[in-house]
């Protein structure tokens, strides 16, 4: 009985998956999905060959700084930073007291209560504050933004594909280009619409952010190393990848040792294994 | 132990013969995965995958109480108290990497172990209790890991939380009052969240409990073997420890060398890079899939795509639900009375097929839906029922087994010899 019914329920189902093969073949044969432009004219991210990939990578740290001076001069402007502490830059190499004078000089202050007349004022940040937000909300961020709300970087390394190439790639020196002639010949509806911007590293090809990194020179970086726009793009990379993963030294540097001993315990139990069974087949 | 071999309990010193009299947990121990459970001597590594599903329970329950005690459960800061774990707390990244991955390793141990009872025959008379038992400790972490899924808040566990929830609105009727009711809301929000983690809390230790009562059930007729053979003397088999614990020793290491591997160099390779995006009910992720280990059954249910009698989404659904289900029907769906597939040669094809079936369907459920793999999918689901439910039943009558050996010990010292039929066969 249960072998009868069940014999019923696989044919059953099988039956309607036949119905479901048939209506999906008809369907791409009579309308074939149509190609998109993004399928065409999307760019894989560049490799941003940093210090921190790999297995056993680790941040080059006047690498992360220089990033950091590029979020401070150029993306602070319009992206938050929000999981992120000041304090935290010392994990960068930065001194306590640099740390101070950088959280006191940073240019938005950091959202407070007057402690007299408890109305809401803003005072100096502090080593132990987070990052301020440029915007006091959502709102007031997509007002001034052409209705786009720049998104909060602190994750941003993990929370797309690839995501340090993509950031390197997304406002590289390659990244903003003219749309090209053929995409609007072949899918006319696909122009640029006007507020946008064409990049080609970019999901669906517009991104709403202006090109952020438009010439060379334009962060004087502290260790003086020329501030190409290719190396802004890879040095602020390395910067988003420190911010999405802070301990990723000490997780490389407990993986190895961990896997030192998983090994060693191993080859040990291994070794026991021997031992206990040299006498019995099996 | 059923055996009469089985050696017996017999504490030396004081204080364990008066522990002993008072309650005899040792003993029970030594019963259980001592020196008093009789096994088969001829097993070979698959049966490491028990014991190392137990640990992986375990190193979760461990790493899983110590993230609550910094997690909070609220819609508002879930995912930035899961940042603050990550960035804050002491070895805050290690906990919370080592119960993601953990999630995928306990997933990946039970599936080698459910496939291991599906090659050689672990389901059969006499242990029909022993997987019943284990079809509901895969169905209770399924929903625990779904849950778990859903507390990091982020866009992932929001919309996964909301297709998954969806299914409920798919029973006729009544369908969208249970998915309110079961929600606490007409989305998931703050309310889903809180029952989420208190479940999410509570089903690993009603795991436990079953998983108890499924060794409980295999220690009745005790462990099954690569020749399916039944135990017949005290030759065929050897204490559970020492030997199958240097064993298990092996597996352990192998298992945590594995497991490391992951969380310190790919610990987000299984993850998907949405869910580090906060949760936003306003902004549907343009691909929502599942975690790897349900991308089988997900691509199950977008299989059925077209109407008949029932809607294609209550098709889905049962055909999903049901794949997982008629699991429980397996003992009484293969009538062969010969376990081991290593004698079994057409069921043995079969269930090649089955893995590669298995195999594309977690491909299709993981690709965007174009045509090609919408139509790979449904054959694939196809074949994944017409497995079970048809072919099984007729293989195991019109199928001509080869030979069994006479006994455990005989394969044993053939396979040694370098003769007989195991030789070819996969068995260690």
């Amino acid at each position: 009985m249960v072998r009868f019914i069940a014999i019923l329920v696989g044919a059953a189902f099988s039956f309607v998956l036949a119905l479901a093969l048939w209506g999906t073949v008809a369907t791409w044969i009579a309308e074939p999905p149509p190609p998109s432009a993004e399928h065409e004219y999307l760019h894989h991210p560049k490799e941003a060959e940093l210090a921190s990939a790999g297995y056993f990578g680790k941040f080059d740290r006047r690498q992360v700084q220089r990033g950091f001076q590029v979020y401070k001069e150029v993306c602070a402007a319009c992206h938050s930073l929000r999981y992120v502490a000041f304090r935290d830059l010392e994990h960068i190499g930065y001194s306590e007291a640099e740390v101070k004078a950088i959280a006191s000089q940073w240019v938005i202050e950091q959202p407070a209560v007057n402690g007299d007349t408890g109305e809401a004022s803003t005072r100096k940040n502090l080593p132990s504050d987070h990052f301020p937000s440029p915007f006091a909300n959502e709102v007031a961020a997509r007002a001034a933004n052409n209705n786009a709300l720049p998104p909060d970087l602190s994750l941003m390394a993990k929370a797309r594909h690839d995501g340090a190439n993509y950031i390197y790639s997304l406002v590289g020196p390659d990244a903003y280009v003219p749309q090209p002639a053929a995409l609007v010949r072949e899918f006319p509806g696909s122009k640029t619409p006007p507020g946008l911007h064409y990049n080609q590293y970019f999901p669906n090809l517009n991104i709403a952010m202006p090109p952020p990194l438009t010439a060379d020179g334009q962060v004087t970086y502290a260790d003086g190393t020329r501030a190409t726009r290719d190396q802004m793009a890879k040095d602020v990379s390395a910067f988003l990848t420190w911010t999405a993963e802070p301990n990723l030294e000490a997780r490389h540097g407990a993986g190895l040792a961990a896997v030192i001993f998983i090994a060693i315990f191993c080859f040990l139990a291994w070794g026991a294994y021997q031992n206990v069974w040299r006498d019995v087949k099996h | 132990m059923s055996f009469p071999w089985a050696k017996h309990y017999e504490p030396k010193q004081p204080l364990m013969r008066w522990l002993d009299e008072k309650l005899p947990l040792p003993r029970l121990v030594y019963n259980a995965v001592g020196a008093g459970y009789p096994v088969p001597r001829n097993l070979n590594y698959f049966w490491n995958f028990g014991v190392l599903a137990g640990l992986a329970l375990t190193l979760q329950i461990v790493t899983g109480v110590t993230l609550a005690m910094h997690y909070a459960a609220n819609g508002a800061v879930a995912f930035q108290s899961v940042e603050q774990i990550m960035r804050d707390v002491n070895a805050g990244w290690f906990l919370r990497y080592a119960h993601a991955n953990g999630a995928s390793m306990f997933l990946l141990v039970v599936y080698i172990h459910i496939g291991r009872g599906l090659y050689y025959g672990s389901y059969k008379a006499p242990r029909e209790m022993v997987w019943l038992l284990g079809v509901v400790i895969f169905l209770l972490m399924m929903a625990t890991a779904f849950m778990g899924y859903v507390l990091p808040w982020g866009q992932m566990s929001f919309w996964g939380a909301q297709v998954i929830t969806g299914f409920f609105s798919a029973i006729p009727v009544v369908g969208e009052t249970v998915r309110i009711w079961l929600l606490g809301g007409y989305a998931p929000d703050n309310a889903a969240l809180n029952r989420f983690f208190s479940l999410h809390y509570l089903l690993p230790f009603v795991t436990a409990g079953v998983i108890i009562m499924h060794i409980w059930a295999l220690h009745i007729p005790g462990s099954n073997n690569p020749t399916g053979v039944d135990v017949k003397a005290e030759a065929d088999t050897v204490p559970f420890h020492p030997y199958y614990t240097a064993k298990d020793g092996v597996g352990v290491g192998v298992f945590l060398l594995v497991f490391a591997a992951l969380i310190f160099f790919s610990p987000n390779m299984l993850g998907h890079p949405d869910n580090y995006v906060e949760a936003n009910p306003l902004s549907t992720p343009a691909h929502i899939v599942p975690e790897w280990y349900f991308l089988p059954f997900y691509a199950i249910l977008k299989s059925f795509t077209a109407d008949f009698i029932l809607p294609a989404k209550l098709w889905g659904v049962l055909a999903m639900f049901g794949s997982i289900l008629l699991l429980f029907f397996l003992p009484w769906l293969d009538t062969s009375p010969v376990r081991s597939a290593n004698f079994r040669p057409r069921y043995r094809a079969f269930l090649v097929v089955l893995l590669v079936d298995v195999l594309i369907l977690g491909y299709v459920g993981g690709a965007e839906s174009k045509p090609q793999t919408v139509i790979m999918g449904q054959i694939a689901s196809a074949y994944y029922f017409l497995h079970f439910l048809v072919i099984l039943p007729l293989v195991s009558r019109s199928e001509r087994p080869r030979p069994l050996p006479t006994s455990i010990t005989q394969a044993v010292l053939d396979r040694s010899a370098g003769l007989g039929p195991a030789k070819s066969a996969m068995a260690n």
